[in-house]
């Protein structure tokens, strides 16, 4: 066992695309940790979902062997909605290797990540990726890390993951520049859950980093934030393949199964320490908040009780989702769920839909409102179904967040223009270059969910990048506009909206519905209603045929099976009132976007 | 069992399919070819020998339909009419084009025993009739009419199109007015559909050419049904009208759940079973094959269906529920509650009505019940079936 100085620890922190995936490749072969004959690309991102998004949703970790020391390397998450799983990724870490893509510069989230890492006093090492490729501004970038980083650009090394150009020399510089891990192995044990995943087989295994002590096979342990003592099953460091050893000391990083069967007794943050001798909680454990929510349905009925058990499955696997039953009228039996942020919510949705293979529909996802009412109540709806009529409400609050992006000068105007769209005050301006600029604004968070990076790409063709924090609660005009079919309310409908976009939105969600709403036997009003005030009004006009005009001998097979049908159909229409709907036309309300 | 003349259930019938066209219109979907004509006298034989070989009891009505029946020369008509056996007052229709008739023919196909025509008029206006690919002049009709009461034609029915893009209400309304001037019993009208497959559907399906519209179908159905009804031929099933007396027999086994031989390719039976349930069959689709499972005394089914008695009746409500004589009450439903709400909601809705005495209620069809045929029939088999919780009720 190597003394703690030959250890070092250290984050990736980059961008999606710029190459981190595919230098961890290459730093398994190089270090010999993977045989080539079992290389594949992406080698670390282990969920189909993580290599075809190309992000990384889960960390992960590895130990290596380069030039008589062991190095881990600890895989972060790379998105603004796991921000808090990123740090305490980094709170395990002495060092980040900063990489960034010598053809684009440095992105949002990655400065984000890095002040992060600042915050938390790593050293960082910085990497130029890419500079194989044509389009590569090596002298430029460097010259825009040094100034917004303050790292001096001849520090800055060049590498190319493809190639593996610079790659043994970027291992020795990690070696020569990250400090080694400190701590006490005599000091009660005190080690940090950086990630968990549930396994069907073994249940919860936690990465963890010893911090003080020591953690051994056998130890009875004590989880300080969920208050539960669990026995050591076993612990091992990954090689990448698992491999169990006897115990882990201060500086070390590996893996923990303790038998635990819910993430949630295991969460990101946790510290972990013995029974018998109890050490304090590491700093920095926060439980996960959700932002973001939307209501989740099966699109066939009959799925529900499969979609509870799936939602039951995913949360032992992710405990920063929250998820209720809930009833709609239109969709019939689901669940209103809470995510990190928009991404963490699109992931658990593909998931159910992927690894449980059900079809979902959700509803347009909203944030948490805190109401003060009339009586001086106050009250927190996370479904605007749920929002008291306008008579009740004294003020509406709404979360808002700082939003920092990155972009080419030429975007300039369009970003503007956008922010201004959503509600967005600028705060800042600052030139991180003479290409490059760093816009911040204060945006409500609403104004993010619906479609803010979409569009934020499609205006800057994908070179703008975005971040953002929670900077709390403020007070907004708000309208809770509802949809009324033949004056029942559709309450998978209804949203809050700032006051200045209901009639828009109602114009649009009354016109959708109007053409996906079969005809009835009557005339159907579609109303987009504010309060009691009907702000938007379609009509589906009653149908006046659809008999079959022939029914003669050899029709009357095909004419039985074509009722059969309509009938089967009707089994599954959703009533609302006297209006019959066919849930599919709910859904595609739902999933048409503008 | 019934064998009267008046327009109840008649017991059995012959429906004889003849798949031959000079010209194919855009909106047919039936088995019918224009390039077979060599075929026909080996089709007529094949005809012949398999009603021999099935040695039928007389029957009530025989029917000859298409493709264009009236292609067949006078004595290829008479060799497959003399082997179908027929009670005395037996109904004989053959579906004729106005273009493909003369008195002569007609004369001879009335002393093979044919006593009823019916004509595929479909529009007076050309534009229209080109619009649906038909080639016949609308002038050519009234001389065929001329021709069929020449010839001693009883009774004749006139087959309407409406709907066709491009056919304006006045275009509809001439052309009801043009049918009924030459005195027809009775009137087919139907909606033109789109049939996929056919050239009108694959040009609508590619965009070339525009749907018919529900509305103007609607609209032009209601000006049909009370233009038809004032000159005295009163609606008895949704696409048919006819002076009282004058329904198509035949017809009515279909909707009355008569029992009906398959002759020829592509037709359909049907045949009552012991148990109250229902078989039906059809025939191969292609005259050749039908053909060659003749001649190599095969058997001429492509395939069939088996209802159960439960299903047969729901199947025989609603058809019957298509004819101005309705459906009988009580219904056989699982659960008689739903029944009534079903009537009750639906008369609520001026789609169904009640006639008849207390006791021997029926239910019939209004206009609007009619025109929504469909929508009424599939909450009327949702009715009839079983109770079942429903979808997402843990």
């Amino acid at each position: 066992m190597p003394g703690l100085e030959r250890f070092r620890n250290f984050s990736i922190v980059a961008h999606v695309d710029h190459g981190k995936s595919t230098l961890a490749d290459r730093i398994l072969e190089l270090t010999g940790a993977v045989d080539p004959r079992d290389m594949r690309a992406q080698y670390l991102d282990s969920m189909d979902l993580e290599r075809e998004r190309g992000i990384t949703i889960k960390a992960q970790n590895v130990r290596l062997h380069w030039a008589d020391h062991v190095l881990h390397l600890i895989d972060t998450p790379g998105h603004v909605d796991f921000g808090y799983e990123v740090s305490r990724s980094l709170a395990a870490c002495e060092g980040a290797l900063l990489l960034v893509d010598a053809s684009q510069g440095i992105e949002a989230q990655t400065l984000a990540n890095c002040y992060l890492a600042l915050e938390h006093d790593l050293t960082i090492v910085a990497a130029l990726n890419k500079i194989d490729l044509p389009a590569a501004e090596p002298d430029r970038v460097a010259s825009e890390i040094e100034h917004v980083l303050g790292i001096p650009a001849d520090e800055i090394l060049r590498i190319s993951a493809k190639t593996g150009e610079g790659v043994p020399e970027l291992l020795d510089a990690l070696v020569a520049r990250v400090p080694p891990p400190t701590g006490d192995v005599d000091a009660p044990l005190q080690a940090l859950i950086f990630d968990s995943i549930y396994d069907a087989y073994r249940g919860v295994v936690s990465s963890v980093r010893v911090f003080n002590g020591s953690i051994g096979s056998g130890a009875r342990l004590r989880y300080v934030q969920a208050k539960e003592n669990h026995d050591a099953e076993e612990i091992g460091v990954r090689l990448p393949v698992p491999t169990p050893v006897a115990a882990l000391g201060p500086g070390e990083v590996g893996y923990l199964i303790a038998g635990i069967k819910d993430v949630g007794q295991a969460r990101v943050g946790e510290t972990v320490t013995t029974a018998a001798h109890p050490g304090e909680a590491l700093p920095g454990y926060l439980d996960p908040k959700p932002m973001v929510f939307c209501g989740l349905y099966p699109v066939d009925g009959d799925e529900y009780a499969e979609l509870r058990e799936a939602l039951e499955k995913l949360r032992l696997n992710d405990s920063s989702f929250t998820y209720e039953p809930e009833t709609s009228g239109a969709l019939g039996f689901g669940f209103r769920c809470g995510f990190l942020g928009l991404l963490h919510m699109e992931i658990v949705r593909e998931r159910l839909e992927r690894e449980y293979d059900l079809s979902l529909v959700a509803t347009a996802p909203n944030v948490e409102y805190q109401l003060e009412l009339v009586d001086g109540r106050v009250e927190i709806v996370d479904n605007p179904s749920a929002m008291p009529t306008p008579n009740e409400i004294a003020s509406i609050e709404e979360p808002f967040v700082t939003v920092t992006v990155l972009t080419p000068t030429e975007y300039i105007g369009a970003i503007m223009e956008l922010c201004q769209q959503r509600r967005g005050d600028m705060t800042r301006m600052e030139y991180l270059s003479e290409e490059r600029v760093e816009l911040v604004y204060v945006l409500p968070l609403a104004e993010i969910v619906m479609d803010f990076f979409d569009q934020l790409k499609s205006r800057t063709k994908g070179y703008a990048s975005l971040d953002y924090e929670p900077l709390g609660y403020r007070a907004s005009n708000l309208s809770k506009v509802d949809v009324l079919l033949n004056n029942v309310p559709v309450d998978a409908f209804s949203t809050i909206v700032h006051r200045d976009r209901a009639y828009a939105y109602g114009k649009r969600m009354t016109e959708k519905l109007r053409e996906l709403i079969p005809r009835q036997l009557f005339d159907v009003p579609i109303q987009a209603a504010v309060g009691g005030r009907i702000i938007a009004r379609e009509t589906v006009k009653a149908k006046r045929k659809d008999v079959i005009a022939k029914c003669y001998g050899g029709d009357i097979s095909r004419k039985r099976k074509l009722l059969e049908r309509q009938k089967e159909g009707k089994k599954r229409m959703k009533q609302i009132g006297r209006v019959e709907v066919p849930q599919e036309a709910f859904v595609a309300a739902l999933r048409l976007d503008d | 069992m019934s064998r009267s003349r008046t327009a109840t259930v008649p017991a059995t019938g012959v429906y004889v399919h003849i798949p031959f066209c000079a010209a194919r219109c855009d909106y047919c979907d039936f088995a019918t070819w224009t390039d077979r004509a060599h075929l026909v006298d080996a089709y007529v034989d094949a005809c012949v020998l398999d009603l021999h070989r099935r040695a039928l009891t007389p029957v009530d009505t025989v029917f000859f339909g298409g493709g264009t029946p009236s292609l067949l020369a006078a004595p290829q008509l008479t060799a497959i009419l003399d082997a179908i056996p027929r009670v005395a007052d037996a109904e004989v229709t053959v579906e004729c084009n106005p273009d493909s008739v003369d008195v002569d023919k007609l004369r001879a196909y009335v002393d093979a025993g044919v006593n009823r025509v019916s004509f595929g008029v479909q529009s007076m206006h050309a534009h229209v009739l080109l619009a649906l690919g038909r080639t016949h002049d609308p002038d050519n009709v009234a001389r065929a009419v001329d021709a069929a009461r020449a010839a001693g034609v009883d009774r004749l029915n006139l087959d309407l199109i409406y709907g066709t893009p491009g056919e304006t209400l006045d275009d509809w309304s001439t052309t009801l007015d043009a049918a009924l001037a030459l005195g027809p019993d009775h009137v087919s009208a139907y909606a033109l559909t789109v049939e996929p497959g056919t050239p009108l559907g694959k040009a609508v399906a590619a965009g070339e050419r525009v749907a018919p519209d529900d509305d103007d179908q609607a609209t032009k159905y209601e000006l049909a049904d009370g233009r038809l009804a004032t000159a005295g031929l009163p609606w008895y099933e949704v696409s048919n009208w006819a002076r009282p007396g004058e329904e198509c027999r035949h017809n009515l086994l279909y909707w009355h759940g008569g029992d009906y031989t398959a002759i020829g390719c592509a037709a359909h039976g049907a045949t009552a079973l012991a148990d109250g349930g229902r078989r039906r069959w059809w025939n191969v689709r292609t005259p050749e094959r039908y053909v060659d499972a003749v001649t190599t005394g095969g058997s001429t089914e492509a395939g069939d269906e088996i209802l159960t008695a439960t299903d047969a009746a729901g199947e025989a409500a609603v058809l019957e529920l298509r004819t101005a004589t309705g459906i009988k009450l009580p219904l056989p439903a699982a659960d008689p509650s739903r029944v009534v709400s079903w009537l009750d909601d639906l008369a609520a809705a001026g789609l169904l009505e009640r006639a008849g005495p207390i006791g021997r209620e029926r239910v019939v069809l209004t206009r609007r019940g009619r025109l929504l045929g469909n929508e009424v029939a599939a909450r009327l088999l949702r009715a009839l079936e079983a109770p079942r919780a429903t979808a997402g009720t843990q």
